[in-house]
């Protein structure tokens, strides 16, 4: 797609452009070709020698047994994170799409959430199930549940995962119920006149036109629990205890700053990005997402 | 006012497409000249070079004397009227008709004047603090045509403007830019691919085809001497039968199944030749020479269309109501002399 | 309406959002009630779900005085920092992103397609990954511990670029003709046509921006050091202790209550915009 008539002259938009690509060199091609460069190459431990060591460093990440953790983990919460977030919200979108009184008012309630900061959705769950005085883990421990996300990593994970997937479901929501108010009341009229009763029709009608956005959102999830919950895990876990909560992109901050290990952040970094632009272009590819050049 | 003239004017593509092809002609002072044929024929093409927007491969054009390939839009002179109206929709309508005049400085008093003047012409007087979008199709339409009116250009230019309304509404502004043009006397160039429309504006008919001109004319000339087949069929609605038949003897064609007699010119006996003929110009008679079978019949109202089949090819015929039966199985017809054009069956150009 | 209305399938759903709202609203009024109580009733676990008496003290002491273990900052100045940051990342990511993208759709000059993946790309380079080298590069101009250090490299991205080249080619073709035999060249055409007609579009990224600079993170946590610099989000990280019982817990609600406020305060007011923006920005 092209304008048919454009403006002549190439000084003026270099001179728009400017801005944004030196931001974009500096900020993001430097960082991320030095993190490249970084992950071929040892420093001492004072920093004051670095050596090239070609693919050194990858090799010994992928002998490291807490690598292969922190897949694992990542695998965990991000599969946990995604299935919950939109098996709640597309329950909801489903009912705020039925004509009842007070849809807008539900959506307007239901989507807030979305605004909250990762790390303060991190703080308010982590207060709730605070071992000695939350409010939940009180009434865990009264059912005999021996409550301790600071002890136990089971414990932490499944608090990660449901601050994770209470910040999510507004964002979810509001994409399925895009998706949802989208399909034509003919299709819908067509199936019940088929004979097909409500659980059948949604199951064989709805959810199959429904899919483009169910596609969509799992890799937008993916997405989100890889990077967007950094705050969430920093606030309320710190990765701990014994690295049960520590993901792949956590554990790129905790190698570099607390273990100082850059060549081997600097690698993981590498891995980070080739997930990611494989994500992308997953997302490209598939979900129909057409920019056109 | 000024005169437009296009000399040898090509445009190619970067693809290496050519869109139009080494056109001339020239449009008199207060003239109005439209552009017509099919889509794709380079008509908008020419009209946009015209107006600047698209640059010129090769060629002159010149308005009111002036070389203006490489003048800027704006420097022309020029005002346009485009398709969509391209009426900018966060102003209103005063402010779209006074934005290009304020663009060039024009004293807000003098702005205030002219558009009232124009909004008066235009009978859009009460539509001024409106924005567009609460305006009809038509009343767009007028908006369009009142911003080009304040610019008093040498030259207007006009893309297909009345494509976006519904038929009735056409045929009224049609007449409406009829009368405009009438008062104002200004150079127009107006593009469309409906030949009705071509033949009421214009007074100057430029019929285009795959980038090429087909025949320039008036509306009149167009119609009754056709240069080409595809002027023929292009102009005159329901078109012109053409059937295909060799000059067997001066002054007379051999068709498939008939002999048609006419005016054959210097036309060589032998040469193959496409017959045309216009339906309405067919004229019935029990006495007829030919006879034809009648295969369905269309009825207009005013008139009536009978399909057939003559000479081996499809072949209608367009006569009053009265002057036949509805469900006249069979007519017997004549066809005048002055009512056959001939045209070379291998070039398509008119001969004889 | 295809079904038929029976009891259940009329209450059913009400039922079911009610209880999403009451999960979605939960952990915030407890932060609210917690917000309102004295740090010992909350210690001793007796808080309840009923609003306490302390609340006017409790955000007064936020917001001017500053909690007495962990930072001595009042919160006040952190929301003014994360305000900061927030309207300077919005603003500067639809400043610059409106421009690129006007010159990548008006203009046509060599290298503009690779222009275009430059910026397209940096879709596929979040911080997290080049978490460190960007803190080196942003040390290295003397820009930590400043709003520039915050904020500049986070305004560039591809999506503010993506969506204005989107919508720009939704504007018409003649309207830009129009523009030209109007005498309006490209300063006037963007100041009179496009800006205007994109006030729609900027305001709803001006609202997921704003949100994304107020929630920001790991950025401000490694380019801030002194406590003057703080935000919100880092601040109220920093109040909770995690193993130890000095936690000031109802000052650390109180704390998350006003982190969460105002974007959640924008996302309402501005829902329309919210949703166009949010829709757009992931297409």
């Amino acid at each position: 797609m092209e304008k048919r008539t454009v403006f002549a002259g190439y000084s003026l938009p270099a001179l728009l452009l400017v801005p944004q690509l030196l931001i974009t060199i500096v900020f993001f091609y430097m960082p991320a070709g030095q993190a490249m460069w970084q992950s071929f190459q040892i420093e001492d431990a004072f920093g004051t020698t670095t050596i090239f060591v070609g693919f050194e460093n990858y090799r010994e990440l992928f002998k490291k047994p807490e690598y292969y953790k922190a897949m694992g983990t990542t695998l965990v919460f991000s599969t946990a994170v995604a299935f919950l977030s939109l098996s709640i919200s597309l329950l909801l979108a489903t009912m705020a799409n039925k004509q009842i009184r007070g849809a807008t008012a539900y959506k307007t309630l239901l989507i807030w959430p979305y605004a909250v900061a990762p790390a303060i959705a991190g703080v308010l769950w982590l207060f709730m199930f605070q071992p000695s005085m939350g409010m939940v883990s009180k009434a865990l421990k009264s059912a005999g549940v021996d409550w301790n996300p600071t002890l136990n990593g089971n414990h932490a994970m499944l608090l990660v995962i449901m601050a994770a997937t209470w910040k999510q479901i507004s964002y979810n929501f509001l994409f399925f119920l895009a998706g949802l108010q989208s399909i034509p009341h003919s299709l819908i009229e067509a199936s019940a006149i088929d004979g097909a009763r409500p659980m059948r029709r949604f199951w064989t009608i709805i959810f199959p036109l429904l899919s483009p956005t169910t596609f969509f959102l799992i890799v937008v999830n993916i997405t989100y629990v890889f990077f967007d919950t950094f705050g969430i895990i920093d606030a309320m876990t710190g990765g701990g205890p014994a690295k049960a909560t520590e993901t792949l992109v956590y554990k790129v901050f905790a190698d570099g700053r607390l273990g100082g290990d850059l060549g081997g952040s600097a690698a993981q970094s590498v891995i980070l990005m080739i997930m990611v632009i494989a994500m992308t272009a997953f997302q490209f590819k598939y979900i129909e997402r057409k920019v056109s050049y | 006012m000024a005169e437009v003239t296009l000399s040898n004017i090509r445009k190619v593509y970067p693809g290496g497409v050519e869109a139009v092809k080494a056109i001339n002609f020239a449009i008199p002072d207060g003239g109005f000249c439209v552009l017509v044929g099919p889509s794709g024929c380079g008509k908008s093409t020419l009209l946009r070079m015209l107006a600047g927007l698209e640059t010129i491969t090769e060629g002159e054009c010149r308005i009111g004397g002036r070389v203006v390939n490489d003048v800027e839009p704006a420097d022309r002179d020029i005002a346009m009227v485009f398709q969509n109206y391209a009426l900018y929709p966060h102003m209103s309508v005063y402010n779209n008709m006074a934005y290009g005049l304020r663009n060039r400085k024009t004293p807000e008093d003098e702005i205030a004047r002219r558009v009232a003047a124009a909004a008066k012409i235009l009978a859009i007087e009460p539509l001024l603090e409106r924005k567009p979008k609460a305006l009809s199709g038509g009343q767009r339409q007028r908006v369009a045509m009142g911003r080009a009116i304040v610019r008093q250009p040498q030259v207007f230019l006009f893309d297909e403007p009345l494509s976006n309304l519904d038929a009735k509404l056409r045929v009224h502004m049609r007449v409406e830019i009829k009368k405009l043009h009438n008062t104002l006397k200004v150079t127009s160039v107006y593009v469309t691919h409906d030949q009705v429309e071509a033949m009421t504006l214009a007074d100057m008919i430029v019929v285009m085809s795959a980038g090429k001109v087909e025949q320039i004319g008036t509306p009149a000339d167009v119609y009754s001497r056709p240069e080409s087949v595809f002027v023929a069929t292009f102009i005159g609605s329901p078109a012109m039968n053409l059937v295909k038949g060799v000059v067997s003897a001066p002054g007379m064609v051999q068709l498939a199944d008939t002999m048609v007699a006419c005016s054959t010119g210097s036309v060589a006996t032998g040469t193959a030749v496409l017959v045309g003929i216009r339906p309405d110009e067919v004229v019935l008679g029990a006495a007829g020479t030919h006879r034809t079978a009648v295969n369905f019949v269309e009825e207009l109202g005013p008139s009536r269309l009978y399909h057939s089949t003559f000479g081996g090819e499809d072949f209608v015929i367009q006569a009053p109501p009265k002057s036949a039966d509805p469900k006249a199985e069979s007519l017997a017809f004549d066809i005048p002399h002055h009512a056959v054009h001939l045209f070379d069956a291998a070039s398509g150009r008119r001969i004889g | 309406m295809v079904e038929k209305r029976t009891f259940l399938s009329a209450i059913l759903p009400h039922v079911v959002l009610i209880l999403g709202v009451i999960v979605v609203f939960f952990p915030v009024y407890v932060a609210f009630v917690a917000s309102t109580w004295d740090a010992a009733t909350i210690a001793n676990g007796q808080m309840g779900l009923r609003p306490g008496p302390h609340m006017l003290e409790n955000y007064h002491r936020t917001l001017f005085v500053g909690t007495a273990s962990s930072t001595r900052e009042p919160v006040g100045n952190m929301m003014l920092n994360s305000l900061i940051m927030a309207l300077m990342i919005a603003v500067g990511k639809i400043i610059i992103s409106i421009f690129s993208a006007f010159a990548i759709v008006y203009y046509r000059f060599p290298f503009r397609m690779a222009a275009f993946w430059i910026i397209f790309v940096t879709l596929m380079l979040p911080v997290e990954v080049r978490i460190y080298p960007t803190y080196k590069i942003v040390s290295d101009l003397n820009m930590l511990d400043t709003y520039w250090g915050l904020t500049v490299p986070l305004i560039a991205s591809a999506t503010g670029t993506l969506l204005f080249r989107q919508f720009f080619m939704t504007i018409p073709d003649e309207l830009l003709e129009a523009s030209k035999i109007d005498a309006a060249g490209p300063f006037r055409f963007f100041k009179d046509t496009v800006l205007p007609l994109s006030m729609t579009t900027i305001a709803a990224l001006f609202v997921i921006q704003f949100i994304y600079g107020w929630n920001q993170y790991l950025w401000p946590l490694l380019i801030t050091t002194k406590d003057s610099m703080q935000t919100i989000v880092i601040g109220i990280k920093k109040m909770i202790v995690t193993q130890d019982a000095l936690t000031e817990w109802q000052l650390a609600m109180t704390t998350a209550v006003l982190a969460l406020l105002p974007p959640v305060i924008v996302v309402v007011a501005m829902q329309k915009l919210f949703v166009k923006g949010l829709v757009e920005t992931e297409k």
